[in-house]
């Protein structure tokens, strides 16, 4: 996977599209354990609120390096969480995939993510830009990055137990 | 609906005070909302800001109060004027704009503008108006505004009493215990999760002084907190605390009683999980006793404060409820820091609230689950009351009004009582 990166822009997009769609295919499973396995140890997943970018230092919906990553699966997988036990159901799909860069083993890339969750038999829908910071390992793509800003990120939401 | 159930005009049936019972329809019926809206949200103060989140002159936030959308804004010598948000030449929202600053507003349709205080300063092309037409007669229909300790209330009611006598002295007092969460500096509004919920507005009301759902709901939250900070939670088993009733349908759960005063609690030792954020802050520079009392801050005040009829201070945050419909409610949760203080201590603020609150908080989806499943239960057996009796049993006098065990339902009885006063007619 090493070579493809550097060499050819069309085998790397249809290598991270594969990538993105095993993940998308996983949170729709609740697959999270194989979810959690796609992080390097060091990786962040955000949930942003609004255009601002320093997100340290920002509200966030979520902030979550590895400890908050697992406390949270862990809270999803053990039952005592009324809002996921059960969680909504979801369907999404992701597409619109932009490779922005792809230096060494360090890709980074956009994409567009939809979902629509059903729960109590009412559905609602979501979307989301995606911003990814992946890096090429000998175990293929991880997840240094990702950034999953909603579309209405600033506005009023609804409780979500699952993952974008 | 049979015609033997309680309506509306019938208070007693929908709460009975002695029983401490509170009618199905009071979740449900259309029509009580919209008069709810009328006698009460209309009638009383109500919660619209907090001065951090428009500090200069010329900046605004919008808000809303019951279901009139309103503008809050500083003018250019710093008073604070709130405004339906509605042009009066043919009712355009003259601003869209969430926060910002401004000179003046004007409205996009045909152009009428506003002065920072409401007032109607220009109209385009004004000759066919004919020379009477008074602008005086034309300004955005105000509200009259009251602060105190940096949040803002704003009221339609000019009759209303002063501010601070709606609050009470206990109130007051415990508000300004609250703030000390700013840790030597400014409180300041650093962001806020906002979530509808389907659910009335009242369950919202119920809940920040009901501490009997903590240990339920919020098992999974306990479940991620190190033993210490689980155990300054387990305020159930300790029995320490207590709800008491403020007065006006205000209510306050001390849940963590050696934490009522920040100020007080400066020769603790510092809690461990924050051994590493007070060795951060000490780098900064800052003397020993600033770096106790900013930690102290991190950590917030040990009690939750619920004002009627529309926000409260909870722990570390303000949560404020805006009805939308009789079975819509529309949350936000204000995470708070010190303006000017250590980022550090900020950003820990930060996390913390994430941790709990909004969307994907540990906490908040939890409770909006359960609130939507009252909205979902009450559907079902309309003529079977929800209780709010528990603990009416071994209260005691408090300073204003009864003060019951840490988890009664002394702070949902408060605000019931405070609901049957504005809804009657009579009064
Ligand atoms: S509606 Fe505002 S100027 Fe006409
Ligand atoms: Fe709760």
């Amino acid at each position: 996977m090493t070579e493809m990166t550097k060499l050819d822009p069309k085998a790397l997009l249809a290598d991270v599209t594969e990538f993105l769609w095993l993940e998308a295919d996983m949170l729709d499973r609740k697959a999270y354990g194989d979810w959690l396995d796609l992080w390097l140890t060091e990786g962040l997943y955000i949930l942003p609120i609004g255009d601002g970018e320093d997100y340290e230092n920002q509200l966030n919906l979520c902030y979550d390096d590895d400890k908050m990553r697992r406390n949270r699966i862990d809270r999803f997988n053990r039952g005592f969480s009324i809002s996921s036990a059960p969680a909504a159901d979801t369907v999404r799909t992701v597409s619109r995939i932009v490779i922005d860069s792809a230096e060494g083993d360090l890709i980074k890339l956009r994409a567009a993510e939809h979902l629509i969750e059903d729960k109590f038999g009412r559905q609602r829908i979501w979307a989301a830009d995606l911003q990814y910071t992946l890096r090429v390992t000998g175990d293929g793509f991880k997840i240094e990055r990702k950034i999953a800003k909603l579309l209405n990120s600033d506005g009023m939401l609804n409780s979500f137990s699952y993952l974008f | 609906m049979s015609l033997d159930t309680p309506k509306f005009s019938d208070l007693d049936a929908l709460y009975d005070v002695e029983n401490a019972k509170v009618a199905t329809e009071m979740y449900e019926d259309p029509t009580l909302f919209q008069e709810e809206m009328e006698r009460i949200f209309k009638k009383t103060w109500v919660w619209v800001a907090h001065e951090s989140e428009f500090p200069d002159k010329g900046s605004f936030k919008l808000s809303q109060v019951g279901l009139d959308p309103v503008i809050v804004v500083r003018d250019r010598k710093g008073k604070i004027h709130c405004m339906v948000n509605r042009c009066r030449h043919r009712a355009a929202t003259v601003c869209e704009v969430k926060k910002g600053k401004t000179s003046s507003f004007q409205c996009p349709y045909h152009g009428w503008g506003y002065g920072l205080d409401g007032s109607l300063r220009a109209v385009p092309y004004p000759e066919q108006y004919g020379d009477d037409f008074d602008k005086s007669q034309h300004g955005m229909l105000k509200l009259r505004t009251e602060s105190h300790e940096g949040m803002v209330f704003a009221t339609f009611n000019e009759d209303a009493e002063p501010l601070v006598d709606f609050l009470g002295p206990e109130v007051c007092r415990y508000m300004t215990l609250f703030m000390k969460q700013g840790g030597g500096f400014p409180v300041k509004v650093l962001g806020e999760h906002q979530f509808s919920v389907p659910m009335n507005w009242k369950v919202q009301l119920e809940n920040t002084t009901d501490a009997y759902h903590f240990p339920i709901v919020h098992k999974s939250f306990m479940q991620t907190l190190d033993e210490k900070t689980e155990d300054l939670f387990a305020f159930m088993e300790k029995n320490e605390g207590w709800v008491e009733d403020l007065g006006n349908g205000h209510s306050i759960m001390m849940m963590m009683p050696e934490r009522e005063d920040l100020d007080a609690c400066l020769d603790d030792p510092i809690e461990p999980r924050f051994e590493w954020l007070a060795e951060e802050i000490r780098k900064e520079g800052y003397s020993e006793e600033q770096v106790k009392k900013i930690v102290l801050a991190v950590g917030g005040p040990g009690f939750n404060m619920n004002l009627f009829p529309n926000v409260s201070f909870s722990l570390s945050f303000f949560r404020v409820l805006t009805p939308v419909a009789v079975d819509k409610t529309e949350i936000r949760h204000m995470a708070l820091g010190m303006d000017g203080g250590p980022a550090i201590a900020n950003r820990t603020r930060l996390r913390l609230h994430e941790h709990f609150q909004g969307p994907m908080g540990f906490g908040s989806p939890d409770d909006a689950e359960v609130w939507e499943r009252v909205q979902r239960g009450t559907r079902g057996g309309e003529e079977l009351p929800i209780l709010v009796n528990r603990g009416i049993v071994d209260e005691e006098p408090g300073v204003m009004g009864p003060r019951g065990h840490v988890s009664s339902e002394t702070g949902m009885r408060a605000a019931y009582q405070m609901w049957k006063r504005m809804m009657d007619k009579e009064a």
